[in-house]
């Protein structure tokens, strides 16, 4: 489904970043940090609109030839990027959107774990990231 | 259309299409009307309500008026909507009854029948007033019969159908009322036919989409249906449903490209399935490309030729839309999604590497590729081929040369960075950076590349991106060893030799770089590459030995440091050194204890934080402020001279944000040289922990402060150029130190006591006979003890020997004139001095020890009559428990013939703690007594839980003085009751007599200024006083008086006086006091102070020198008897002095009369006392 997910720090430094082919990790990880730059600048533009009532869910980033990228960021201004095969068609919006929200739902439980410390790389997140990653490919 | 007002080229508008309306009749009429026509039609807005529940539009209608054909009407079946006539207007200017019935009416009724025959219904019949004609014609109908006429043959039931234009080409009010009508119904009509034309043409349109899944279905016919309803909606203006058009077929198309990609393929798609042979720049500039859409029609466009088409009619649709914007968001969806869709249908994608950014330059196949790229690019268009800078020559230049596509690369990029810097995606232009950067190194350039590279890796170390970070210094390692930059690399080799994220090969290849440089022989000996120590070892932890980190001099101290090798194999290590930085403090020592209480590691092993987490620079991993108080005493008195708060991590704090990312520049370490160094010789360090022992003998007394850290690998020395968190070890040279201390809490004098001598001796080292010599003080002894032992502690923090040895000390129990009197509970304390005579200084050491005298003693004197005793209290104050024998009372005066007799039966007596014993002895005399006793007490004691001492202990000594001890008078009051009363009664005066008894002849004690001389009879002056504190009685009329007493024995004076008790019992009698009355005198008054004088002359007026006071003004006085000088102020008054207590006995104290309550008290009140 996904092929590589990412959760970023309000920092711009990665906390959990995981792609499935992995011998182009590379590639995903320059995407993703690439990504931040649209990230910024919809989180600055909303900033101005709409504080209260904030979407999380930033939508497309932006699309490249294979790939396109999805963002969102939750409340405490942490980053998910989501980078999906733009051969998938099925993956609508909306499909993002609950995918994402899947997602802040076990970030929200990594930071409740009393033995994590906020800040730190994420470790106890594979299942869940392979759950989405897999899911309908 | 708006056309006519906005000065467009032409081209642009080659579809040019309006709604065609056809026009019958008279042409000439026609003719004439139509300018007037064609301007107004536009000119006022209609509202055009649509089906389907779409919104209403205003729009503005024009039309296409066209001579009335009968081909011009649309066949059965045919679909063309541009062409089809919406509107069929019939012309005529007939107002003759005549002619219309000739020609008119013929005419009109084969325009009908043609009309019906194709089944169309959208006409309009004008006829045109003519004033003029009306004139010249008188025999005309009235107009309205023509108009009634042709209403009644052709408008059955639709009058509307027939309209009237009068005057038309006047200028009138009422020509400009029938233009309006006319055109307002014009309008009306046309968009009637829209409305009801639209809507079939769509429902046949939706039959026919429905049909796409019959095998015969051509998306190409589909899709030139459906853009026939584009079209129209763009002749009516209506852009945004024209694109919703081309939108509808867009998603389909690509819905059927997506399906077959999942493998439902739809015969038609095959045509597209066709071996790109042509890829035409896609053209915006017109409007519609008809080369394409023709090519569509004949189903022989590519899929690339579709798109393109489609592409160019939404730009163009969007460009009438005025938004432009949006063209070029959609075409990038468009570029991606054809990649996508050429790869669903599996054709050969547009590769176009021609060779030209590869180092060798093009070769055989990549000129092949390029040629038929060029060839595919097809010809250039005509409208700009005469224009140097066209794309189309911009692109085939590109691709025809090495130095024109660089040139053309180069400039893109550079556009694109500084539009991506410029519009804040910093991290783009990094990233577009980066492939320029990869361009440059293959095209041969590093010193182009690195700029870019550094600029990327500052970047991606700023937000902790580990991958990124890893493959950037990668190719940054390549870049420096291209540019030959020998230090630079070996630092970015360094670092990649430890990075996790490469694989071993990589990171021992990195390694080995180093070493290999490490080891060939440089040019310049000494000279010495100096790299940051973190990425090649990372010290983890220190720990000293002796734990503490504190040696005196001469001793060995071992630092033991855990390093952390980074590098992937064995690395041989020369020398590694720690700069020590020295400083001489002056309370090295105390500084040291509390240092050691505020680094309390167990074990003194001292951890380092991991130094560079791979996230260093966020805001949050600053470390924490460590902040410490700091007192600064002035050496002399060690009073605070200046207190405030210490940042000790300044350096940490403080520094510049960018400087972790300078790391990676060497050129922030800078080697330190100092004179004290920790060294360590031919380490080899494993790849992980490897612990690294240095050893050290303490020269010089100070703290030492480790600052850097080098490890040398043969010309490239790595160091640490801090250590941090600060690391000291102290060396001292402490002078002995003797402390003596009691072994409880404190010292009781006169009893052994245990007293500890702890002897610290620092650097000296105690030798064989050495000894303390104690000289004391006399009145304390030091009683030895048969075996005196002394115990050598080796203290294992400090390598200081403490030697004790326990002494019984003892100070007599004295009460002298040092001591000090307290007042309270407190015991009495007394100092005595020791001086030692230590073996390693020729001084004395002089110890001060406080002894506490355990027991408070008061005195007082008895009297019964003339019969005089001596009470001693002894009061232990202790927390022991003392058995007290042989008390004696001696007399210290030389009075002979007094003798003290003891009352006390028992010669053993315990004395607890806190408690009291009385003593009490009796004055006997012969002769006439002494007016002083001076007198001694001693008791022996000894700690009650002891058993018997050794030695005797001195007894405890109390002297006193007793003066004035001899009673001169007994005073005896007596209350009786009322004559013929039997018991005093409350209310009733009673009578008090007084009777003062002289008891002896003139004494010593007598002399004084009262007395009187006369006739060898002496008299004193005596004031008696009655005074009932207890308020029983009242006292009625004078409560004392004055009396003249003869100093004889047996003289008596007797007073009576008048008293009422107040409460009915046993009442105590009150009290009778006597004092001494004492005239005014010269001498007493001297005594007063200069101040008391000045304010006595001014009163001296008032000065009355009566020695009979009136009892007033004694009564005032009589509460404060004693210190009654004080209270004068300076009058002249006479004074009252207190008799001292031995000498008055008051006989009637302690006796109680018997009140009985009055008869007529209705309450009764007892007072027992």
């Amino acid at each position: 489904m996904a092929v590589c997910i990412a959760v970023i720090a309000k920092e711009n430094y990665p906390l959990y970043i995981r792609s499935t082919p992995t011998e182009n990790e590379l590639k995903f990880h320059y995407m993703v940090h690439t990504s931040l730059d649209v990230v910024d600048e919809k989180i600055s533009a909303m900033g101005k609109a709409l504080v209260d009532q904030r979407e999380l869910y930033l939508g497309l980033l932006y699309p490249t030839e294979d790939y396109k990228v999805y963002g969102y960021v939750t409340n405490s201004k942490v980053k998910f990027v989501m980078v999906v095969d733009s051969s998938n068609t099925a993956l609508r919006d909306n499909e993002i959107r609950s995918m994402f929200r899947k997602l802040h739902n076990s970030y929200t439980d990594v930071m409740c774990n009393p033995f994590y410390n906020p800040g730190d790389r994420i470790q106890a997140f594979d299942n869940m990231v392979t759950s989405m990653m897999i899911q309908v490919c | 259309m708006d056309a006519s007002e906005e000065p467009l080229p032409p081209v642009i508008y080659t579809m040019e299409n309006k709604p065609i309306v056809t026009c019958a009749g008279d042409q000439n009429l026609f003719t004439s009307v139509y300018p007037t026509l064609s301007q107004q039609l536009p000119r006022e807005p209609m509202e055009w309500r649509r089906s389907y529940g779409r919104a209403p539009k205003m729009i503005h209608l024009e039309s296409n008026f066209v001579q009335f054909k009968e081909e011009l009407l649309p066949k059965e079946g045919n679909k063309a909507l541009l062409t089809f006539p919406f509107l069929h207007i019939y012309w005529t200017e007939c107002c003759d009854t005549e002619v219309y019935k000739a020609t008119v009416k013929d005419d009109l009724t084969k325009w009908q029948n043609v009309l019906k025959a194709h089944s169309s219904v959208d006409w309009l019949i004008v006829i045109v007033e003519n004033d003029a004609k009306k004139k010249n014609k008188t025999n005309i109908l009235p107009r309205t019969s023509i108009v009634d006429k042709i209403r009644n043959d052709f408008c059955n039931k639709q009058s509307d159908r027939c309209v009237v234009l009068s005057d038309p080409l006047k200028d009138s009010s009422r020509t400009q009322e029938s233009w309006n009508a006319f055109l307002t119904k014009l309008r009306t009509l046309l968009l009637m036919s829209f409305t009801k034309n639209l809507g079939k043409f769509e429902d046949d349109m939706r039959t026919l989409r429905e049909k796409r899944t019959e095998p015969g279905w051509s998306f190409c016919e589909y899709f030139m249906v459906q853009e026939e309803l584009a079209f129209v909606f763009e002749m009516l203006q209506q852009f945004e449903d024209a694109l919703v058009q081309y939108d509808e077929l867009d998603a389909l198309f690509s819905q059927y490209v997506v399906n077959f990609g999942a493998g439902d393929g739809a015969n038609w798609l095959t045509f597209f399935c066709q071996p790109v042979k042509s890829w035409n720049g896609l053209i915006l500039r017109k409007p519609i490309d008809m080369e394409k859409r023709e090519s569509i029609q004949r189903r022989e466009a590519t899929l690339l030729d579709l798109r393109s088409y489609l592409f160019s009619r939404q730009c163009t649709l969007l460009l009438f839309l005025q938004r432009p914007w949006e063209v070029a968001q959609r075409a990038l969806e468009l570029l991606h999604n054809c990649v996508q869709e050429l790869k669903l249908l599996e054709l050969k994608s547009l590769g176009y590497l021609c060779g030209l950014v590869s180092e060798k330059g093009p070769n055989s196949e990549d000129l092949n590729r390029t040629v038929d790229l060029l060839a595919g690019l097809g010809a250039e268009r005509p409208e700009t081929a005469n224009t140097a800078q066209s794309p189309y020559k911009k692109l085939k230049e590109a691709l025809s040369s090495v130095e024109a596509f660089e040139k053309h690369y180069l400039d893109l990029s550079h556009a694109t960075i500084e539009m991506y810097t410029s519009i804040g995606r910093i991290r783009s232009a990094k990233f577009v950076g980066k492939d320029l950067a990869e361009f440059y190194m293959r095209k041969k350039a590093p010193q182009k590349a690195e700029i870019y590279l550094q600029g990327a890796l500052k970047n991606y170390l700023a937000e902790g991106w580990a991958l990124p970070i890893t493959h950037t210094r990668k190719q940054l390692a390549e870049c420096q060893k291209h540019l030959g930059q020998i230090e630079n690399y070996l630092q970015t080799s360094s670092l990649l030799a430890s990075d996790h994220h490469l694989t071993e090969e990589e990171r021992k290849h990195f390694c080995q770089e180093i070493l290999d440089f490490a080891s060939q022989p440089s040019d310049s000996p000494g000279h010495k590459i100096v790299l940051p120590m973190h990425s090649f070892a990372q010290l983890r932890d220190l720990h000293f030995d002796p734990s503490n980190a504190v040696v005196h001099v001469g001793g060995v101290l071992c630092v033991e440091i855990t390093m952390y090798s980074q590098m992937p194999v064995p690395v041989h290590v020369e020398q590694i050194v720690v700069n020590v930085h020295f400083s001489i403090e002056k309370n090295s020592y105390r500084k040291t204890a509390e240092w050691l209480t505020k680094h309390k590691t167990s074990n003194g092993i001292i951890n380092f934080p991991p130094e560079t987490a791979p996230f260093p620079v966020s805001q949050n991993s600053l470390p924490a402020l460590e902040l410490y108080e700091m007192f600064e005493r002035s050496p002399s008195d060690n009073s605070l001279n200046t207190t405030g708060i210490i940042c000790r991590n300044v350096h940490m704090l403080l520094r510049r944000q960018e400087s972790s990312s300078s790391l990676e520049m060497p050129s922030g370490v800078a080697l330190e040289e100092g004179a004290h160094v920790l060294r360590c010789s031919h380490v080899t360090l494993e790849p992980g922990a490897n612990q690294i022992t240095f050893r050290t003998q303490a020269k010089e007394p100070g703290t030492y402060t480790l600052r850097q850290l080098c490890a040398s690998v043969g010309s490239v020395w790595f160091v640490l150029p801090h250590i941090y968190p600060i690391v000291q070890y102290d060396v001292y040279s402490q002078e002995p130190q003797l402390h003596v201390e009691p072994l409880a809490d404190s010292l009781l004098a006169g009893i052994p006591q245990r007293v500890k001598f702890t002897v610290t001796t620092g650097h000296y080292t105690i030798k064989n006979g050495d000894s303390l010599q104690l000289s004391n003080a006399e009145a304390m002894l030091i009683l030895c003890q048969a075996e005196s032992r002394a115990v050598v502690y080796s203290n294992t923090r400090a390598p200081a020997l403490g030697g004790e040895s326990d002494m019984l000390g003892m100070a007599e129990p004295h009460r002298k004139h040092k001591d000090k009197q307290r007042t309270g509970r407190c015991m009495v304390t007394t100092d005595h001095k020791v001086s030692i005579d230590c073996p390693w200084s020729i001084y004395s050491t002089v110890i001060a020890l406080t002894f506490s005298v355990p027991f408070r003693t008061t005195h007082s004197l008895l009297s019964s009559g003339t019969r005089k005793y001596v009470q001693v209290c002894v009061q232990n104050l202790s927390e022991l428990d003392f058995q007290l024998s042989d008390s004696y009372l001696v007399d210290t005066g030389d009075s002979t013939d007094l003798q003290l007799v003891p009352l006390n039966t028992q010669s053993q007596q315990p004395i607890y703690s806190k408690q009291s014993v009385f003593f009490v002895w009796e004055l006997k005399w012969t002769e006439e007594p002494p007016p002083s006793l001076h007198c001694r007490f001693s008791v022996g004691f000894s700690p009650a839980s002891e058993e018997q001492l050794s030695i005797s202990l001195k007894p405890y000594t109390y002297e006193f003085k007793v003066e004035n001890f001899f009673t001169l008078y007994n005073v005896k009051a007596e209350i009786f009751p009322p004559s013929g009363m039997e018991y005093c009664r409350t209310g009733s005066l009673c009578s008090l007599e007084v009777l003062i008894t002289r008891l002896s002849d003139l004494l010593e004690v007598d002399k004084d200024e009262a007395l009187t001389e006369s006739d060898e009879h002496f008299s004193t002056k005596l004031m008696y006083e009655v005074v009932d504190n207890s308020s029983n009685w009242a006292v009625c009329g004078k409560s004392c008086g004055v009396i003249s007493m003869p100093v004889a024995a047996r003289a008596t004076h007797r007073v009576h006086m008048e008293v009422m008790p107040l409460f009915a019992g046993y009442l105590p009698l009150p009290d009778v006091r006597l004092f001494k009355y004492l005239p005014h005198h010269s001498a007493h008054s001297s005594q007063l102070d200069a101040d008391s004088w000045i304010e006595n002359d001014s009163l001296s007026v008032d000065k009355h020198g009566d020695d009979q006071p009136d009892s007033s003004s004694l009564k005032s006085r009589g509460s404060v008897h004693s210190a009654c000088s004080s209270e004068h102020k300076g009058l002249p008054m006479p004074r009252l002095q207190a008799l001292p207590a031995g000498q008055v006995f008051n006989s009637s104290s302690g006796t109680q009369v018997l009140v009985i309550p009055s008869q007529d008290d209705h309450v009764l009140e007892v007072s027992v006392t």
